[in-house]
């Protein structure tokens, strides 16, 4: 060792340096509940179940959301349309009980993907943390959009171009 | 007979067609058949989609038949050579018989109870086209009652005659048949009338699609969560041997052996099918195979087989299979 290292003196100086360095660069972390970092549009948080416009649930419970989830966090119990509830849901099947385990679910958005009925969708919104946790099975009531126009969910940023040139094809009578 | 089919030869009977043959040889070769049942007389030659090339007709005349046959009602003779995959004839056509299945078919899935072991299903996902060049309106009919437990939905029926043919060989007094002629030939029974058959619950399991339907498993399930099972009971009607789809400890529905080629093995009774849902009405023998590419196999494993590390040699595996 020279005389300029065994003195430690410029070493040290050189690590403080770097420190009060990064006191005076912004900050990259921020006061959560009271200051929200900005989600991207196509982040992917908390479920939502659609409805179409006409305020129909979308879902038919098919099921295939639940065969494509890796984590299993999706079960359903589907039921027939009865006489008189043609405003309420889109086709003769809808469910009556459709449950995401939120702790299982790892948000992948595989569901979003798997759904021929454009019904399930992620959005930006986070999962709230709870005290118990039976509280983290969501089910209709948490996930479906409410029906006021005012306050649907709008996910037409998650939407591919493909789809959306889908939704134009007017050719298919399912695709209404 | 030596029959050659998609260059694999194989020996039949005499008087046996095309496709019996293929069936003998199995695997790909078989040609997907829509309407043909073997349990079945007289079925077979209306939905197309078994369309064979026949490139020699037989030894002693070597000339290719002008046009493509179809196999299920086409019988073999001594040398014949056919082509079924290996031929994009063949494809072609197929992609084209598809197309026409699908022409009236109202493609709801997400709702049919069929959806995941449906022949117009795995049929339009290895041949069908992503787009339909009509802009016609779909024929729509009212989902109708056939008896108690039997739900008609006439917007997917493709027509193949199976479930008249069920009622007409299986049951004494035949109820329903086919009306009117054409593109709007319809599956009814004579003015509503109930099918009260013994064994009428066969028309379900005989359907390719999913036009008629088990109303007890109405909306229940879908057939990819459920595990199916060997189950039998002492019955003085039928046999009693039926595949029990069971969720947990609960008997969903009740459904006739199917073979390979998607055929009942035996026709049940009614009572088997639609009455007994109780565990306790059944002896569990073990679960069923299913095929592994089937969407019913999808989180369900038979054994776990551990992935080869050693990369195996080319066309090793083929040989050893």
């Amino acid at each position: 060792m020279t005389f300029w290292e065994r003195i430690y003196f410029p070493a040290i100086l050189n690590g403080m340096r770097i420190t009060f360095g990064h006191l005076f660069r912004r900050k990259t972390t921020v006061q959560y509940p009271e200051v929200k970092r900005e989600f991207s549009d196509i982040y992917r948080g908390k479920h939502v179940l659609k409805r179409d416009d006409e305020g129909r649930e979308r879902c038919t419970a098919c099921g295939l959301c639940a065969v494509a989830c890796p984590a299993e966090a999706i079960t359903m119990v589907a039921a027939e349309r009865k006489p008189g509830e043609e405003h309420l849901y889109r086709e003769e099947k809808y469910a009556t009980v459709y449950e995401i385990n939120m702790l299982r679910c790892i948000f992948c958005g595989d569901c979003e993907e798997a759904c021929p009925k454009e019904a399930i969708f992620l959005t930006k919104e986070i999962v709230k943390s709870e005290y118990e946790r039976g509280k983290f099975i969501y089910g209709k009531a948490e996930l479906v959009e409410p029906s006021d126009p005012a306050r649907r969910i709008d996910i037409s940023k998650r939407q591919t171009p493909e789809v959306l040139a889908f939704k134009k094809n007017k050719k298919f009578k399912h695709n209404k | 007979m030596k029959v050659t089919i998609d260059n694999i030869q194989v020996e039949v009977e005499d008087g046996s067609t095309i496709l019996q043959a293929a069936r003998k040889i199995g695997g790909k070769v078989v040609p997907p058949a829509m309407c043909y049942y073997s349990k079945l007389k007289g079925s077979g030659g209306k939905c197309r989609t078994c369309l064979v090339k026949v490139a020699q007709s037989s030894a002693k005349d070597p000339r290719p038949m002008p046009k493509l046959v179809a196999s299920c009602s086409t019988p073999v003779q001594d040398g014949m050579v056919v082509q079924n995959l290996t031929s994009p004839e063949v494809i072609e056509a197929r992609k084209g018989i598809v197309e026409f299945l699908l022409l009236n078919h109202p493609l709801d899935c997400p709702v049919c109870d069929q959806a995941g072991e449906c022949d117009l299903q795995d049929l339009s996902f290895g041949f069908g086209m992503e787009e339909t060049a009509t802009e016609d309106e779909r024929r729509e009919y009212p989902v109708i009652d056939i008896g108690d437990n039997i739900k008609l939905h006439m917007n997917r029926c493709i027509l193949c005659y199976r479930c008249v043919y069920t009622a007409d060989q299986l049951t004494d007094k035949r109820l329903h048949g086919v009306l009117y002629r054409g593109d709007v030939s319809e599956i009814s029974t004579f003015i509503s009338n109930a099918v009260t058959n013994e064994f009428s619950g066969n028309v379900i399991d005989v359907c390719p699609v999913g036009a008629l339907t088990d109303k007890t498993f109405r909306f229940k399930s879908r057939v990819w969560f459920l595990k199916p099972m060997n189950a039998h009971r002492e019955c003085t009607k039928c046999s009693g041997k039926v595949a029990a789809w069971m969720f947990g400890n609960e008997i969903y529905r009740i459904t006739g052996r199917k073979d390979q080629f998607g055929e009942v093995e035996e026709f049940i009774c009614n009572e088997c099918r639609f009455d007994k849902k109780s565990i306790s009405d059944w002896v569990i023998d073990g679960p069923r195979h299913i095929k592994r590419q089937s969407v019913i196999s999808a989180n369900h494993y038979e054994e776990l087989k551990k992935q080869s590390v050693i990369k195996p040699i080319e066309g090793f595996m083929e040989k050893q299979e």
